[in-house]
């Protein structure tokens, strides 16, 4: 292993190169070699790295990953291109470096200029650098310690490659993990040990996990987070022993005398820099090693410092963020590109996902003088808080969980210290779209934006630079954010952006349709005190002029079938072609047929009548659906009342903008785990609540234990039974375009009460929610404490109002096969294209 | 050259919808908006052939119902960046719809 950096024997022709030694093949050690590199300094410097990890150079902030994944092949083969190296070890041998992987140093002679490793080689250097790092830090505490350097079998400190793979060696045969120190490493740990199964326990000596980021309230707000990720917390209390048992862990012991028992302890209680090496060589060390502002020793002029193992002006830095500023400054005065760079400190502004939660933190994390402002925004429901403290008009901290959206805003004003609005909630929320444009100002113009539209940045600017004065003008024009809206905030970015930033407040934005400027209670109450009973009604007297709009009809349709069920004016032209035909339109002008198979259970008696229909009418495919029925795909339209007949059930509205299904798991019936009639459940509520129109598609699912095999959590409504014989009601779920976990509306103790409660949740929704606006906006946009006290305990004294009106919805229910077997209006089902032939959906 | 129909009674249109029919071998889409009027387009939306006749209409323009393109009623131009779709004169005479190509 050990080999002198040899002279070439050209040494008389070109200068014989100068010999740098990097100590320490970490991320700042190996940082500060590329960016030595990149200054010219292969051909400058002989180099030679040291590392006392027997590996290449690698990416620590991926152990987490690697945990959590339990990757074996990530760590098995070290040549391949594998993400967690930095650097292959190819990358040495092609800049001309000598790696000596596993070697340690353990001593500078400073007046030989020379470093000596644990393999009793002699190294010579004319410029050193000290990239040492930290270590974990393993409190005295009795049981940790096997012998004087090998740990408790079953105890583990987090911060090598050699950590995790043996950790998870580990957590394959053992059950329960108590992790020591609820910081920032340990909820890592936490959560990646949970990922393989493990019952894990976060023992944290203070009540504020994340001490050094976070404050009492962002903490708490994480606290529940991670709670409802199933981790256990033992918060203000101290581990004083480590309990074994033939050799291995069995428990811990708490101060309080209490005992948990486990299988696996994983401490975590804080990093030491390594700075042994320069104390006993006779460099000036206190927290750690201590440097000037070239990140020079203070003490000899030949040996730089980097990373954790560096203290400059008294700070210890423990995230990569300041290590690269500091490399690249060392790399400046090393090569001499900028013999006058300085290192200034770094503000330190972190971004983390700490175990599926985001985290930003930047300054300070609460107001230290009477005379700093405080901002504080929290949405527990959400799990979103966030803080922003000011001194003098300028940001000096702010913390964000849960919602980190306005980071690269905050981010910004923290570093050029610039000024702040007049409204500092602003900094929360307005702020943030004006300053995310910088980040979409960055993207390419061809990048494309509405992926269910191909509609790309370049086609929005265009818009705009053809006279497009706002975002609804731009997204008419393109029909961006019109497919599955997911890309509807990039979208509003991007053109606000191209607006100059401004973000043009647009007045439709709080329209319920566009045609009409009136927002949903406004227009709600129009349309009652006139008694407007039909879209052409609306129109004239709504609209500017009394004119028409395309755009508004399906939404003022749906609105007055929900305010008049008894004597709306049916206008079928206010109808999209699919709530006309009661189908939905495929890609070649045919449709689909979708009957109700309510909770999703059908008999052989229906299946066998489904084969039948689907024989007799030759449907191109009969297709299980993701809400568990039956399509039949492909029917002409002129076919469709005789494929209603002879099918001979009820319409599943797979259409509409409207109640859809219910899904259900076999629950109690069958399930050996089920603790709920889920399935009689589902079907219930299906059959009370089928066809129910709204602002947008309501889809429902019942699942009989939190195994939650009816995926409930992700749906408008989603009901999951309990123990104890509860149902628990989530609402505003989504597993479409965009993801949510429902949140819990209530918890019930009857189907009865479940019933009701999703019929009065979903009457308020109808009531409520903006056009095409899912219950997955709607129920943060309310925000769930609201809802619960509306809906739940009737703080507003409207919960019999709403269940009569959706009492009454539900009575005036008919089925729309049933009723158009007559046609409604003239050549309500001519085709409306066969006539040249067009790619047909294709037949399986 | 130009190619002139009668279709029938303009009843069978039902206001403020359309109907597709075929002039020739040319099929066409002809609305009858609530404000007034006949028009007529070509049936076959240019963006990816969906069936205009089964569009929502405002008098102003009618919108394809696969992918929400909008075209101007009076003479077939999009409004929404995809192709233009031809246009044709419809009108009522005694009672009965008359559809000119060309
Ligand atoms: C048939 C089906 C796919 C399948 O073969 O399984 C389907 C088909 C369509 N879905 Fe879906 N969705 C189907 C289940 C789902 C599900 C799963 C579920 O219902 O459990 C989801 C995710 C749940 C949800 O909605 O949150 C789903 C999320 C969507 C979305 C995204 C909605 C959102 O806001 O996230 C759209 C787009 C939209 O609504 O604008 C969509 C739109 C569509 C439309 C209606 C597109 C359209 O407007 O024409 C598709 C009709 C295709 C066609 O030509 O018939 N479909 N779609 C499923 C019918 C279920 C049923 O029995 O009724
Ligand atoms: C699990 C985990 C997750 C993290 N996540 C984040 C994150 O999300 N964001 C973030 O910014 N930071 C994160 N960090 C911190 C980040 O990894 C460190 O700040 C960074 O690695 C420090 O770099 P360094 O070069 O100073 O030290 P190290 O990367 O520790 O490198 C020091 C190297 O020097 C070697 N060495 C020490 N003494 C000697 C000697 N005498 N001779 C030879 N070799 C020696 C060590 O073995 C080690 O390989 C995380 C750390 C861990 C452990
Ligand atoms: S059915 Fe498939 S293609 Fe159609 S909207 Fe749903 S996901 Fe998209
Ligand atoms: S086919 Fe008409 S808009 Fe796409």
């Amino acid at each position: 292993m050990t080999q002198i950096a040899e002279r070439p024997e050209t040494e008389q022709t070109t200068p014989p190169r100068s010999r740098l030694v990097v100590v320490g093949n970490g991320m700042s050690g190996a940082r500060a070699l590329e960016e030595i590199l990149a200054r010219g300094g292969g051909d400058r410097f002989a180099i030679t790295v040291f590392g006392d990890e027997p590996y290449g150079n690698y990416n620590r902030i991926l152990l987490s990953e690697v945990l959590a994944n339990a990757a074996g092949s990530v760590v098995d083969n070290e040549d391949a291109d594998d993400e967690i190296y930095l650097n292959p070890l190819d990358w040495y041998a092609d800049n001309g470096i000598t790696l000596h992987a596993g070697v340690r140093i353990v001593r500078i002679d400073r007046h030989a200029k020379v470093v000596l490793g644990d393999d009793g080689s002699v190294t010579p250097y004319d410029t050193l650098v000290l990239a040492t790092g930290s270590r974990s830090f393993f409190p005295p505490m009795e049981g940790m310690w096997a012998s004087r350097t090998a740990l408790t079998r079953g105890v583990f400190g987090f911060r090598s490659l050699d950590d995790a793979t043996s950790m998870l060696a580990h957590v394959k045969d053992h059950r329960t993990a108590v992790v020591i120190g609820g910081g920032l490493l340990g909820l890592e740990a936490a959560a990646g040990l949970q990922a393989h199964g493990v019952a894990v326990h976060v023992v944290h000596p203070t009540e504020v996990l994340m001490n050094q980021q976070l404050e009492a309230e962002a903490s708490k707000v994480l606290r529940s987070k991670l709670q409802d990720r199933g981790m256990h917390m033992h918060l203000g209390v101290k581990t004083s022993e480590i309990l074994t048992e033939n050799g291995s862990v069995s428990g811990v012991r708490f101060t309080d005398g209490s005992d948990l028992a486990c299988d696996m302890v994983v401490v975590t209680a804080g990093i030491r820099p390594n700075i042994g090496l320069a104390m006993v060589s006779g460099l000036e060390t206190q927290r750690a090693i201590v440097v000037d502002d070239k990140m020079r020793s203070v003490d000899d002029d030949d040996i730089y410092v980097v990373g954790e193992c560096a203290q400059h002006r008294g700070e210890v830095y423990g995230v990569v963020g300041p290590l690269w500023e500091q490399a690249a400054v060392l790399a400046d005065v090393v090569t001499g590109a900028d013999p006058d760079a300085e290192y200034h400190g770094s503000r330190l502004a972190t971004k983390l996902k700490v175990a599926g939660v985001d985290v930003a933190q930047m300054g300070v994390k609460t107001p230290e003088r009477s005379s700093d402002e405080f901002v504080q925004f929290s949405e527990t429901g959400r799990g979103v808080y966030q803080t922003v403290v000011i001194r003098d008009g300028t940001l000096i901290g702010a913390t964000l969980v849960g919602d980190v959206s306005k980071v690269a805003a905050l981010t910004q004003a923290f570093d050029s210290r610039s000024a702040l609005p007049e409204e500092r909630i602003q900094l929360l929320f307005d702020l943030g779209s004006a300053d995310d444009s910088s980040a979409v100002a960055d993207l390419p113009d061809d990048t494309q934006i509405c992926n269910c539209n191909g509609v790309s940045k370049g086609d929005l600017i265009a818009c705009v630079e053809h006279g497009a004065e706002s975002v609804s003008a731009c997204t008419a024009q393109t029909r961006a954010g019109k497919g599955c809206g997911s890309c509807k905030g990039l979208v509003k970015e991007v053109v606000e952006a191209a607006l100059g930033g401004a973000g043009a407040e647009d007045p439709a934005d709080s329209y319920y349709v566009p045609g009409i400027p009136l927002d949903k209670p406004t227009l709600m109450r129009e349309i009652r005190a006139r008694e407007l009973k039909s879209v052409s009604a609306v129109f004239a007297a709504l609209a500017p002029e009394g004119r028409e709009h395309v755009g508004s009809k399906m939404g003022l349709t749906a609105l007055l079938r929900m305010m008049w069920p008894d004597d709306v004016v049916d206008e079928r032209d206010g109808r999209f072609i699919n709530d006309r035909v009661h189908a939905n339109i495929q890609r070649d002008g045919t449709f689909s047929v979708v009957p109700r198979m309510s909770g999703g259970v059908t008999s052989p008696e229906q299946l066998r009548r489904i084969a039948d229909v689907a024989e007799k009418h030759e449907i191109p495919m009969v297709k299980l659906t993701g809400g568990q029925r039956i399509d039949l795909l492909g029917v002409p339209k002129e076919k469709l009342q005789e494929v209603w007949a002879d099918l001979d059930m009820p319409s599943g509205w797979a259409y509409g903008k409207s109640f859809r299904t219910v899904k259900t798991c076999v629950g109690t019936d069958f399930c050996r785990f089920g603790l709920g009639d889920s399935t009689q459940l589902g079907i219930d509520l299906e059959e009370r609540y089928k066809g129910v129109e709204g602002p947008a598609k309501m889809k429902l699912a019942v699942s009989g234990c939190p195994r939650n095999c009816a995926e409930s959590m992700v749906k408008d409504v989603g009901l999951v039974a309990v123990e104890g014989g509860e149902w628990q009601i989530y609402v505003g779920g989504a597993a479409g375009a965009t993801i949510r976990k429902g949140d819990i509306l209530a918890t019930v103790d009857s189907h009865e009460e479940a019933i009701r409660l999703t019929g009065r949740f979903l009457q308020y929704y109808r009531e409520h929610a903006n056009w095409l606006e899912r219950t997955y906006d709607f129920v943060p946009r309310m925000g769930l404490e609201y809802l619960q006290a509306v809906i739940v305990d009737d703080t507003e004294g409207i919960a019999a109002e709403l269940d009569a009106r959706m009492q009454e919805t539900v009575d005036r229910y008919s089925d729309p096969w049933a009723a158009d077997q007559q046609e409604r209006t003239p050549g309500q089902f001519h085709d409306a294209l066969p006539l040249v032939p067009l790619p047909q959906v294709p037949v399986r | 050259m130009s190619v002139e129909a009668k279709l029938g009674p303009v009843g069978q249109i039902p206001l403020g919808e359309g109907r597709a029919f075929l002039v020739g071998d040319e099929p066409v889409a002809v609305f009858r908006p609530r404000s007034g009027g006949l028009y007529a387009l070509r049936a076959i939306c240019p963006h990816r052939g969906g069936p205009l006749a089964d569009g929502l209409t405002d008098g102003e323009v009618v919108m394809c119902p696969l992918h929400h393109h909008q075209f101007a009623l009076a003479d077939g131009t999009c409004r929404t960046g995809a192709d233009d779709v031809a246009a044709y004169r419809a009108t009522e005479e005694d009672g009965e719809l008359v559809v000119r190509l060309g």
